[in-house]
């Protein structure tokens, strides 16, 4: 029994290292970001100027200080212009896709009407597609309608994404049939029944097709990078690589700003991630 | 008999027709209740749920990839009919084949990685307690731009970076010898660690709920019957994970075309050859406008996914019949 309980917490801990492990850049950026000037000059040294020598680095930088945020959040006022981008972005699409997608979700879920289980599949099958696939058809459309370098060139096609109806379809799903059947006889319209009986329901696919949504739009590249040419336009997933290496703590603390709302979203919403990633897994 | 008396009595007396009779018709008064008004309403209603969505994706994806399929075969400027010209054009061109070359190798060396490494710590992880920490770690990659671990991976693979500082550590490489993990044809092995990286997370998470959702009662009657771990786990676990499977196939799969995020990030728009990917060409042919081009791969590449995913599926829906 002891082999058995010792060899158990062997095994954890060979998993756990390498799950630290792969938390690690976290801590580069955090150590980075409070790390002096100076220091931070010394130890990227290498990587500036091409020399011999490897780089080092402290986690517990020498001379810790916290001029680089005091720097970007009072005298930088580019980067609010940038962060407050990222976030007009991700609100919009999240809260377009909440209009859009989950009374599609509803209607596929619950009434059984012709073509249903063709347009399903064919909605599957959308939201398997590589922006690869659907960059020029997107961009067709958003020259037509003349919204190239606007920022409803991203918001808008995101909207109509049809992944978040998929994972909220599972959550409408669950609804027994003759609680709505009930729900009719007792008078309520189609409307009532969506509101008071489907939403409760799927609050919690909502919220799964939220955080994932949001960890997704957060650090969007492909579409800002082909629909947006100016700058001022783009969010912070183009704006953070354009630092130079020779201004790495305000790049470091950028990197930092970037990440704390992913990083608050991802932990108040883990539950609903795994709930989301698991449903995305379920067949039809 | 009175609209409104009518409607009353339909409400009071369906459930005697649904449970009891099992008919179309009211016990009483022999109406047909389908044509009720509250349920004509009910079965046009959905109409109005779905239209918002499927108006979207008409505009946006369905009606502009009709065009893009009819530009495939106009040129690009004069939009004169050129048959299959762009096809023959993109398959004899140099950038495309390194692309999907490089895309193909990347996703069979990159999925059967993920799934695998995957599926052993699952395994793991199934037979210990309290794992959500670890399943978090795990998962947090999938919450961190790839935007901010551009430096981090410049710090790391660059040749002056902690990788090759480790490497020297362990005296497996001496000074002097250092290559640089960017500029060279192990970038792509960066760009496989990056994918791994950032999901493995998922991976685990959907590996350990296909796991769990295999019945209790099937794994202890194996262990009853004596079969050791590694049987129970081959013979009784392993094959009731072959959905688990498809779905972890395709999700990666399309997360595989997203690795482009941090190949561009780290190298920008003309990387090394080896980490020369499709997003990339598609980029550089937009900058250029040879939309011709594009649309022609652009079909192509879905074509090739929709076969991909139907192939996947019919494999799967054959293992649960049979």
């Amino acid at each position: 029994m002891m082999r058995k309980t010792l060899k158990k917490a062997v095994v954890k801990a060979a998993i756990l290292l390498p799950g630290l492990f792969f938390c690690v850049p976290v801590l580069f950026l955090l150590s980075g970001s409070v790390m002096s000037r100076y220091e931070l000059r010394e130890s990227l040294l290498p990587l500036m100027s091409d020399m011999e020598r490897l780089i080092t680095w402290k986690f517990f930088p020498s001379y810790p200080t916290f001029s680089h945020y005091a720097k970007i959040l009072f005298q930088t006022p580019q980067f609010f212009t940038v962060f407050w981008n990222s976030m007009k972005l991700v609100v919009c699409i999240l809260l377009g896709q909440l209009l859009i997608a989950v009374p599609a979700a509803w209607a596929f879920a619950v009434y059984p009407f012709r073509f249903r289980k063709l347009l399903f599949t064919s909605y599957i099958v959308l939201m398997l597609m590589p922006f690869q696939v659907t960059m020029l058809s997107s961009y067709l459309v958003l020259d037509g309608l003349e919204l190239m370098n606007t920022h409803k060139a991203i918001i808008l096609p995101a909207v109509f994404s049809t992944y978040p109806v998929f994972l909220v379809y599972r959550g409408f799903c669950n609804l027994p049939k003759g609680l709505m059947e009930a729900a009719r006889i007792d008078g309520a319209g189609e409307w009532m029944i969506f509101v008071k009986l489907g939403l409760p329901l799927a609050s919690g696919g909502i919220l799964s097709a939220m955080v994932l949504g949001f960890l997704e739009y957060w650090s969007l590249i492909e579409q800002p990078l082909a629909f947006l040419e100016e700058q001022s336009l783009w969010p912070l997933s183009l704006y953070l690589p354009e630092i130079s290496l020779e201004q790495a703590g305000y790049s470091f603390v950028a990197a930092v700003l970037t990440l704390i709302p992913a990083v608050f979203v991802f932990l108040s919403g883990r539950e609903y991630l795994e709930q989301g990633i698991v449903a995305s897994g379920l067949k039809e | 008999m009175q609209k409104k008396e009518r409607q009353k009595l339909s409400k009071k007396h369906r459930f005697i027709w649904q449970s009891k009779t099992g008919t179309q018709k009211c016990v009483q008064t022999g109406r047909c209740f389908r044509q009720s008004s509250c349920i004509r309403q009910s079965r046009s209603a959905w109409i109005f749920f779905l239209l918002p969505s499927v108006a979207g994706v008409l505009i946006f994806v369905l009606l502009p990839f009709l065009d893009v399929i009819r530009r495939s075969f106009l040129t690009a400027v004069t939009e004169e009919w050129t048959g299959f010209h762009n096809y023959e054009l993109i398959f004899a061109n140099q950038a495309f084949r390194l692309a999907v070359r490089n895309t193909i190798r990347f996703t069979l060396v990159c999925l059967p990685l993920l799934i695998g490494i995957g599926l052993f710590v699952s395994v793991q992880l199934s037979r210990l307690k309290n794992v959500q920490f670890i399943k978090s770690c795990f998962l947090f990659p999938m919450a961190m731009p790839a935007a901010t671990v551009v430096l981090i991976w410049k710090m790391i693979f660059s040749r002056q970076g902690f990788l090759n500082g480790g490497l020297a550590g362990l005296g497996l490489l001496s000074e002097g010898a250092f290559p640089d993990y960017m500029g060279t044809r192990a970038s792509f092995w960066v760009l496989v660690f990056s994918y791994i990286w950032k999901n493995l997370g998922y991976t685990i998470v959907l590996w350990l709920a296909g796991i769990f959702a295999v019945s209790e009662g099937l794994t202890e009657a194996a262990r009853v019957d004596g079969a050791t771990q590694r049987q129970c786990f081959w013979y009784v676990i392993f094959p009731n994970l072959r959905g688990t499977l498809y779905t972890i196939t395709v999700l990666s799969f399309l997360n595989s075309f997203k690795v482009f995020r941090e190949a561009y990030l780290v190298a920008g728009s003309y990387p090394h050859e080896s980490m020369y990917l499709l997003q990339h060409l598609f980029n550089n042919w937009f900058v250029n406008l040879e939309l011709d081009k594009m649309a022609a791969s652009a079909v192509c590449i879905g074509l090739v996914l929709f076969a991909v995913i139907l192939l996947l599926q019919k494999l799967w829906d054959s293992d649960e019949k049979g």
